[in-house]
């Protein structure tokens, strides 16, 4: 197996969700590498080294800075037909949806998303999808090779593997012209304190149970005793209680942390499909029937107003002793 | 000037998975996409009281027509359907094939895409369609205007926004924060049945069978099973003391 990872990047920080893919790759047989696309990337190659790279791909040029899909079809499709690449796994983000999709029709190539997990069973690769509000798993495979994935948010565990440094390897810009029609004239980024909730390990979510905008003091406080980051349900995002860069759910983020704390939130099933797959989910709500309790490993049916400050209050003396 | 939208017939109520040939059960009653809903409103509101042309185009099966025509009644033109057989269990390579060769047949300025299909069978198409029409795409579009010959697009990412600005022709998929899609009115839903319908075959596109369907996927199958079991739940009330025992869970979770 010949796979390479397409590692995004935002600023000088590689995403931690191509990380956990990076890492999976390197943890099935066969040689790993990694492709990197923007500007002063080629200072980013050692971290991608330290999580299984043992080749880094990268086209460094200010004019790929952008995060545009187009031209990184065009880096990824030249890479994986000199490389004779026959995997391409993704981190699904807004940006890597479009590549991984553009690199598939470019290469007519096979493409699983919203993958879950990645095994080898006899010898061949298949994919774990849920589906149907994660009800059922799919095993899905491919017919052709390159192969391509792309992974859910928070699907692997990041963790460096302790490689030797990569082979950096210098890719040759050869841009379709359609490629570079779009042009990025501006940015409005959010400046977010704390951990991004894709990248969080621990997230505390507000929903309409928290009574009012001044409600997400509390899960924010908590987020903070538990060195998480704030989310939240549609519902509230829709009534401008909150950003929408927080919302999760199927029309925001899908993210998987340790720890999920759902405040006032009802479980719907918009909402679930976005943060089921957390590994543990305590849920606070005032109403014993919410559905969030079918699917909370810790449920607490009480006033959130009363329980979180004490809680917030006791995880701070823990963390403090 | 021209705009087509991508549409998809999608399962009404809750779906399953039909077990003998692992593809979503599309027999029972189906409607309009609602993600796509925002992409026809967005394509009716760029064309306001202009000669635009709005034509949706979709690949389905025959009963997809019922989708078309409610895109019709909110207020679309011309509704193009591609149906055939040879189509069905098409993946995302075969289907972006599909409906590109039917987006050349319209040569639209400007080609529109919901989000995402709320049957989770259907992602990430429009990149793979405008690949094979080679024309600029941008997606998650919170907020589009034509400007000149070009769109200008608010992309919502995970960062904040991006401003985009593309020449036409152009693919662009709307996020569904971009508007609320108009309902259709009494008279939108009689004047829909007027509007000109065509149902096109494969052979009709003149796209070679063996690229569509089954035949022409790569992807497949290859079975189903339950998903990883959540160890036991509990659930607790509030006797004043819920804090601690949460802390206790976290604590013995190794959470803290």
């Amino acid at each position: 197996m010949k796979t390479l990872v397409f590692v995004e990047h935002h600023g000088s920080e590689l995403q931690k969700g191509s990380l956990g893919v990076l890492a999976k790759a390197a943890s099935l047989d066969g040689d790993v590498a990694a492709v990197l696309v923007g500007g002063g990337v080629t200072a980013l190659t050692a971290e991608a080294g330290s999580y299984g790279a043992a080749t880094v791909h990268v086209a460094d040029d200010d004019s790929l800075e952008p995060p545009l899909p187009q031209p990184r079809v065009d880096v990824l499709a030249k890479v994986v037909r000199d490389g004779g690449y026959d995997t391409v796994l993704f981190a699904n983000s807004v940006l890597a949806a479009d590549v991984a999709s553009g690199l598939a029709a470019r290469l007519d190539a096979g493409i699983n998303w919203d993958l879950a997990d990645l095994v080898v069973q006899d010898g061949a690769l298949v994919g774990k999808r849920p589906a149907l509000g994660d009800s059922v798993y799919a095993d899905v495979g491919w017919k052709s090779e390159p192969r391509i994935a792309l992974f859910r948010a928070g699907s692997f565990d990041a963790a460096p593997t302790g490689g030797d440094a990569p082979q950096v390897e210098a890719v040759a810009l050869e841009l379709e012209p359609y490629s570079t029609e779009a042009k990025v004239v501006g940015q409005e980024l959010e400046e977010s304190t704390g951990p991004s909730i894709e990248d969080a390990d621990v997230i505390v979510a507000g929903g309409r149970g928290l009574g009012a905008p001044e409600g997400f003091a509390l899960a924010e406080e908590l987020a903070r005793a538990l060195g998480g980051a704030v989310g939240a349900t549609r519902a509230v995002v829709d009534a401008g209680w909150y950003p929408y860069a927080a919302q999760i759910g199927q029309t925001g983020k899908t993210v998987s942390p340790k720890l999920y704390v759902a405040l006032g939130i009802s479980g719907a099933i918009q909402h679930k499909v976005g943060m089921q797959s957390s590994s543990t989910i305590v849920a606070i709500n005032k109403d014993p029937n919410a559905p969030i309790f079918e699917f909370s490993d810790l449920g607490v049916v009480g006033d959130l107003h009363e329980i979180v400050p004490k809680l917030t209050e006791l995880v701070n003396q823990q963390r403090n002793s | 000037m021209k705009i087509a939208v991508c549409v998809k017939h999608v399962p009404e109520g809750s779906a399953r998975i039909d077990p003998g040939s692992k593809r979503l059960d599309r027999s029972g009653e189906g409607a309009l996409n609602r993600f796509d809903a925002n992409a026809v409103e967005e394509a009716l509101r760029l064309k306001g009281e202009s000669e635009t042309e709005v034509v949706v185009v979709s690949m389905g099966p025959e009963k997809a027509a019922d989708s078309l025509r409610k895109a019709l009644a909110m207020g679309a033109d011309r509704a193009v359907l591609v149906s055939d057989d040879a189509a069905a269990g098409s993946d995302l390579v075969a289907t972006s094939r599909v409906l590109a060769a039917a987006l050349e047949r319209e040569g639209a300025d400007l080609v529109l895409f919901g989000q995402q299909a709320s049957d989770g069978d259907g992602a990430v198409l429009w990149a793979a369609v405008a690949e094979r029409l080679r024309r600029p795409v941008v997606s998650q579009a919170a907020a589009l205007s034509l400007e000149g010959a070009g769109v200008h697009v608010k992309r919502q990412t995970e960062f904040g926004y991006d401003v985009i600005e593309a020449p036409l022709p152009a693919v662009v998929a709307v996020s569904d924060a971009i508007n609320e899609p108009r309902y259709p009115s009494l008279k939108g839903i009689m004047g829909a049945k007027k509007k000109p319908q065509e149902v096109l075959t494969l052979a009709e596109l003149g796209v070679d069978a063996a690229q569509a369907g089954e035949a022409g996927s790569q992807t497949t199958v290859l079975g189903l099973a339950s998903p990883p079991a959540r160890g036991g739940s509990q659930k607790i009330e509030d006797d004043g003391n819920a804090a601690q025992a949460i802390v206790d869970f976290l604590a013995e979770k190794r959470l803290l």
